[in-house]
């Protein structure tokens, strides 16, 4: 009853093109912020931010990265997990060579170097569609992780064959390493999500985000309108990669403090495709709920489900079998949205939104 | 100039002084690469029949081994488990036509290939719960596969054959054969063949859709059962495999996604190619270990030469 | 509507006047593989008139339109656009030269809006760079704002404006027909291709149809070159009319002379080869 738009007018088309044309959206989403930057780290305890907020997040982001370019640009995508961990190896390999930058800088440069990589293997999509590209991509993650173990200089010749995160400081502050408070990580990882899930918001409902909409939905159509196919398909190879670079970045100096080359393995790429197509495709309010479901739903499983198996029958599960079960679950789950609501979690909430729009009164 | 001696030079040099050396990795690749060729026939019989990309066919190699391995420790006579096995890959086929493409019939292809990325999800995910994720030796005697090998005296060396290799060989070729026979000269063939040309007009002579989907997702679960036997053969069953069934995917670029004779032949191009470039280029320059990415690059230069396969058709595109 | 408005007409000084020529096409010949799709054909376009490409199925008039905005390339002959001539171009860059097309079976985006499928019409003329897109408020926002300003004229001048923020892909054909004219029409172009703008059309579509494309071509001087089927439709519209049987020319000229040439009634009536 309160969500109500009535007697909001729009006057300009600006105000019509708004992200949040009802006003109560766009006072939601600051009241959302404001929850994520004051109570969360507040109220939220080391368990809660070490665990479940800060991998939500840089997962969101990556799904966020993944999503521009098979949500928006119709390009699969298999390598994702390959590209997060150029993103980690070059934050790593900069942060050595210079310990006295400020390491969110590092962290957003990295993605450089998965843009200009994602690039390069998202060329042949000129010439290919579909599922041609699940193979090229397929062939940047093994090529990827194949380099990952087989160029030491990477790993800085370490014996464990492992990244290990240094202590680093931005602005003062240590946010990398052992002595890294919670709440400081916490909040690096939410604002580089913030303002990276508005800048993506941008660009996909400017000129360059319709583009890459146009060469999804109907890429002939698309070129004689007059976008060139080469610069949308590997502007969003880049940006895409960009953003799973960060993400990379993030997962390593932030969340993990060490990584070696199996967190970056081809089952990392699923999982970020997994929360798009649960999320929604086409969809950052998708991603970032796809995330929390894929990422959280496990754990939640993963720690209740044993226990309650042991009451309600004579035998025991260990808590492997119970993430088996939960594999199971989210497999399960992946087909039936697909069958169900190929636009996932994010149509179901905008449908949600609709009812409540006309609710008390529908008619 | 040493690179170019590395590249361009040595590696030949060395492929003539040890011919026998040569001849053992060529032998090898052949018979890994009609492996591949297998998983990737696999693919082709559904993406011919339903335009799906069956992208849990490699976990499907996998989950035929584990269950018949699974089922034989159980007690049940090696054979008997086999005929077990063939009923359960009859199932998944039913199970997996009824309850996702019947439903997703008319999606677009992608969403169908992300639902074949589900299944590949909960079987494998499945396959460990109920029987374990932990490696297992395949009933290689109990299903009376040869295991010795024959040697072979060569320019002063010795090159060895598995027999099981050969038995893979011979038995990989009379699968391909037979599904040639059953295409060519049964009526149900005949439907499949209708259908790979023209779902509409298959469907207006009378012909069931849902049954011709089952026929090939049973076919391909053969497929996958025989390939699961001869490489576990090899090595043991257990889920590493599945990334090796991954090889398929190069290898159906390079014979292009319809055509069987073209999977053989991208099959061997990989299986061979893969294990020389290893050999004689991967460990002396790139330090080895090669193999994981070799037929994945290799599809990815030759999509940019050639994207329509080795044996596909060029595409008109029509507006 | 407003035919002084300042964005929509700049467009027409491109310095060729009416009357003369915008588009030669010269001795095209296509084929596929052995198939000869078009053989040896030429014809002009004059700037703001309407031309009409008919003939039967198959006859070559599709991949007529096809080679005229780069899409198919064909292996003999050259086309000569406001006085430039050329072999083979990409469609992105007949485009640029401003040409605009629509599609016999609806090719819209079918994941976006009325809006933003005729926003992508407009495609070619914004420039903001990638980070003031990312920035988004200030120049960007300006431009979008200032472009979404000639898509609304259009979709005012359409009569769709009930259906500007629907899904595409859930219309009804008819209006995704006229939703694919103002895509085309957002672009400016000089010369319009139009592959069967009513086919599957009743009546009285078919009436608003062309009721659109006359007004196109008298308001904003479009030359507009379409395939049609509907005779009835092309003798009302057409300026002058070519005819196509079997990938050759067999007629071309006013569309009262055409319709009494023999060899066109042969090619309809269908009188053996």
């Amino acid at each position: 009853m309160f969500y109500r738009e009535a007697g909001q007018y729009k006057t300009s088309y600006e105000a019509d093109s708004a992200k949040f044309p009802i006003r109560q959206d766009k006072w939601f989403i600051w009241f959302y912020l404001a929850i994520a930057f004051i109570a969360i780290p507040y109220f939220g305890g080391q368990f809660f931010l070490d665990a479940i907020m800060i991998p939500f997040l840089v997962f969101a982001l990556a799904a966020v990265g993944l999503n521009i370019l098979t949500g928006y640009t119709g390009q699969i995508s298999l390598g994702t997990g390959a590209f997060m961990g150029v993103g980690a190896y070059a934050c790593y390999k900069m942060t050595l060579a210079f310990p006295d930058v400020n390491i969110i800088v590092f962290i957003i440069a990295s993605g450089i170097f998965s843009a200009i990589i994602g690039a390069f293997f998202g060329l042949p999509s000129l010439r290919i569609k579909g599922f041609y590209l699940v193979v090229t991509t397929l062939a940047a993650q093994f090529f990827l992780e194949w380099a990952f173990i087989r160029i030491p200089w990477l790993y800085n010749y370490n014996p464990s064959g492992a990244i290990e995160v240094p202590q680093r400081e931005a602005f003062g502050v240590i946010v990398t390493g052992a002595s890294a408070s919670s709440e400081v990580r916490y909040l690096v990882v939410l604002s580089v999500v913030v303002i990276m899930t508005w800048f993506a918001s941008n660009i996909i409902s400017g000129r360059i985000g319709r583009s890459w909409m146009m060469i999804r939905d109907m890429d002939i159509a698309a070129e004689l309108m007059g976008v060139r196919p080469l610069y949308a398909k590997l502007s969003a190879f880049a940006v895409s990669s960009f953003y799973c670079g960060v993400a990379g970045a993030l997962m390593v100096f932030i969340w993990q403090g060490a990584a070696e080359v199996e967190v970056f393995d081809y089952n990392r790429s699923f999982q970020i495709l997994f929360m798009i197509i649960l999320g929604g495709l086409g969809s950052l309010l998708g991603c970032f709920l796809g995330a929390a479901v894929i990422f959280i739903f496990p754990i939640i499983i993963h720690n209740i489900l044993p226990p309650i198996w042991a009451i309600i029958t004579p035998w025991t599960m260990s808590s492997s079998q119970a993430d088996l079960v939960a594999a199971v679950m989210i497999g399960v789950l992946i087909v039936t949205f697909l069958i169900m609501e190929p636009h996932g979690l994010a149509r179901l909430w905008a449908i949600m939104k609709q009812k409540l729009r006309v609710w008390p009164f529908p008619y | 100039m040493e690179l170019f001696k590395l590249i361009f030079i040595e590696p030949f040099e060395v492929m003539a002084a040890l011919p026998d050396l040569l001849l053992q990795t060529l032998w090898e690749g052949f018979v890994s690469g009609i492996l591949y060729s297998l998983i990737a026939l696999g693919f082709v019989l559904i993406f011919k029949a339903s335009g799906v990309f069956n992208f849990a066919q490699g976990i499907m190699v996998v989950f035929a081994a584990l269950t018949l391995v699974g089922i034989h420790a159980m007690g049940v006579p090696p054979f008997l488990a086999l005929i077990l096995t063939l009923g359960v890959m009859a199932l998944l086929a039913l199970t997996v036509v009824k309850l996702v493409m019947k439903p997703l019939v008319n999606q677009p292809d992608i969403i169908l290939f992300m639902s074949t990325i589900g299944i590949t999800f909960i079987l494998i995910a499945g396959g460990q719960l109920i029987f374990g994720g932990e490696p297992k030796a395949m009933i290689t005697t109990e299903l009376g596969l040869p295991t010795g090998s024959s040697d072979w005296e060569v320019g002063g060396g010795i090159v060895i054959f598995q027999h099981i290799d050969i038995a893979a060989a011979v038995i990989a070729a009379l699968l391909i054969a037979g599904l040639a026979l059953f295409f060519n000269k049964t009526k149900t063939g005949r439907a499949l063949r209708a259908v790979a040309d023209d779902h509409q007009a298959a469907l207006s002579v009378g012909i069931s859709l849902e049954y011709i989907w089952v026929v090939v997702w049973f076919a391909a679960g053969v497929v996958a059962l025989t390939a699961g036997i001869l490489w576990a053969a090899k090595s043991d069953v257990s889920f590493a495999l599945q990334v090796v069934a991954l090889k398929a995917l190069p290898v159906l670029v390079l014979g292009g996604f319809t055509s069987i004779p073209g999977a053989i032949v991208g099959g061997l191009i990989i299986g061979i190619g893969e294990k020389l470039f290893d050999l004689y280029w991967g460990v002396p320059i790139l330090g080895g270990s090669t193999e994981s990415w070799f037929a994945f690059i290799i599809a990815l230069l030759f999509l940019l030469y050639r994207p329509e396969g080795l044996f596909g058709e060029k595409h008109i595109e029509r507006i | 509507m407003n035919a002084h408005d300042p964005h929509l007409s700049t467009k027409f000084d491109d310095g060729i006047a009416p009357g003369e020529e915008l588009l030669h096409v010269d001795n095209i010949s296509l084929s596929f593989g052995g198939v000869k799709a078009i053989t040896d054909i030429s014809f002009n376009v004059l700037k703001g008139e309407i031309r009409a490409i008919i003939g039967p199925n198959g006859a070559g008039k599709t991949s007529m339109l096809n080679v005229i905005n780069g899409f198919y390339h064909p292996q003999e002959g050259s086309i000569t656009f406001r006085g430039e001539k050329r072999t083979k171009m990409k469609p992105y860059e007949a485009a640029t030269s401003g040409i605009s097309r629509t599609f016999q079976n609806v090719a819209l985006f079918a994941g976006m809006s009325t809006l933003d499928n005729i926003m992508a019409g407009r495609t070619l003329k914004m420039h903001k760079n990638f980070f003031w897109q990312m920035w988004r408020h200030g120049p960007a926002l300006q431009e979008e704002i200032e472009h979404r300003k000639v898509v609304e004229e259009i979709i005012e001048f359409l009569e769709i404006e009930a259906i500007r923020k629907e899904p595409v892909g859930t219309l009804p054909y008819g209006l995704q027909k006229r939703v694919e004219l103002g895509r085309a029409l957002a672009a400016e172009p000089d010369l319009l291709l139009l592959d069967e703008p009513m086919a599957g059309m009743n009546l009285e579509e078919k009436e608003d149809m062309s009721r659109f494309i006359i007004d196109v071509n008298q308001q904003y001087g479009t030359t507009i070159a379409l395939i049609e089927h509907d005779m009835g439709v092309v003798m009302d519209l057409a300026d002058r009319v070519i005819v196509l049987d079997y990938g050759k020319k067999i007629g071309d000229g006013l569309p009262e002379d055409v319709q009494a040439n023999q060899d066109v009634i042969d090619a309809y009536l269908g009188v053996s080869h």
